[in-house]
């Protein structure tokens, strides 16, 4: 070991900026993974690599629809397969359990919603664009702002302003003298901590999968040598092609929670829970 | 010999103990002077974290396991009990979530 901390010593290597170049020992993956330098201005706004990947998954999502939609046939051909069952799986999966057959002026809402966010989860495993953007937390904050602006705003709608907070606040049935216990705690969790989860069960997600590829990668890539070293190399590699798969599941998975999540709020601010 | 070493760093490092590297380089090898090497290696942040995440853990499992066994008790139940289940799932991870955000606002 003491080889390695005299070279680490001996370079002055800074533990926040080591690269996997620089031979300052293993470069463990931190925070700093997640900041990137501008690629270029537009007037004080710098768009740097996650930027760019949102207006990429934009920009696939809309025309990948526009082409499956652009001209609908009867009986679907190609392209426009491809679309029906991803709508259709949202319809069935996601939207019809949660709002009924009533609910499905959502549908587009709750489509682009999956999509974007699979999409860009997606980008996590895509070689050479390899970062999932909602793992820089102002998008799922931005996603997350918006479903409550819209379930608060439908909740007040529908129920009234002041029996929307009643009906959030006093759940039917509690005694009386439990209130002033309750009240605060439901009124806390609905309009607090409901966008708060939302947001950082996303955030969370990709955040800690991206870092667990980076480990494993990183560590592929220092142990490989010509000799035992290889064996560390190859175990590592292994484990980065299985925790590949593993990502596949999740990314799907978070971006079908936050859609399921957001028709559960946006039905009960149609009519009070039971 | 080259490699178990630089295996070792890798675990150090993977634990949190990059402090501990610069401790004993600082004050030599074999030294036993100042904290103790598993004082920098264990992150509190990290063992921390993983006590929180205990409680969620079983929630979640407790979630799932019964909604799977009532509706394989009652399957037409299912579009309700799914729909209950979510709002559950959302309000256990919430405490996990927590914990995950704690140490931005605790330094």
């Amino acid at each position: 070991m003491s080889v390695v901390v005299a070279a680490e010593a001996a370079k002055h290597c800074d533990p926040n900026t080591s690269h996997v170049f620089s031979g300052c020992g293993f470069p463990a993956p931190s925070i700093n993974d997640f900041y990137f330098t501008p690629l270029f201005k537009v007037g004080s706004i710098g768009f740097g690599k996650p930027g760019l990947l949102v207006v990429l998954s934009t920009i696939i999502v809309v025309v990948f629809f526009w082409f499956a939609f652009h001209s609908p046939k009867l009986v679907p051909r190609g392209i426009q397969n491809v679309g029906e069952m991803g709508i259709l799986f949202v319809r069935d999966q996601i939207l019809r359990p949660q709002l009924g057959k009533g609910g499905d002026k959502w549908l587009a809402f709750l489509v682009s919603l999956f999509f974007f966010i699979w999409i860009n989860n997606i980008f996590g495993i895509i070689p050479i664009l390899y970062f999932p953007a909602m793992a820089k937390y102002g998008y799922p904050v931005a996603l997350a702002g918006m479903v409550w602006c819209i379930y608060m705003f439908l909740g007040m709608k529908h129920q009234g302003v002041f029996g929307y907070f009643k009906n959030m606040s006093v759940p039917s049935g509690a005694p009386w003298w439990i209130l002033p216990l309750l009240v605060p705690i439901e009124l806390f969790s609905n309009i607090l901590v409901r966008p708060f989860t939302l947001s950082v069960r996303l955030f969370a997600n990709m955040l800690a999968g991206h870092v667990l590829l980076l480990v494993f990668t990183l560590a592929t890539w220092y142990l490989l040598s010509l000799s035992i070293g290889a064996l560390f190399a190859a175990t590592s590699f292994v484990l980065v092609i299985l925790l590949t798969g593993l990502e596949v599941l999740i990314q799907a998975l978070q971006a079908f929670i936050f859609t399921i999540l957001t028709a559960t709020y946006i039905s009960g601010a149609y009519e009070p829970a039971h | 010999m080259q490699h178990l070493v630089h295996l070792h760093h890798l675990l150090y490092v993977a634990t949190g103990a990059r402090h501990a590297l610069t401790a004993v380089a600082a004050a030599g090898p074999g030294s036993s002077s100042g904290s103790p090497v598993w004082y920098h290696i264990i992150n509190l942040g990290a063992l921390t974290y993983g006590l929180a995440a205990i409680g969620p853990g079983v929630g979640i499992g407790l979630i799932f396991g019964r909604t799977i066994e009532s509706i394989a008790r009652q399957p037409e139940a299912a579009g309700r009990v799914t729909g209950l289940m979510w709002i559950g799932f959302a309000l256990t991870e919430s405490l996990a979530l927590i914990g995950i955000a704690v140490p931005f606002f605790i330094k």
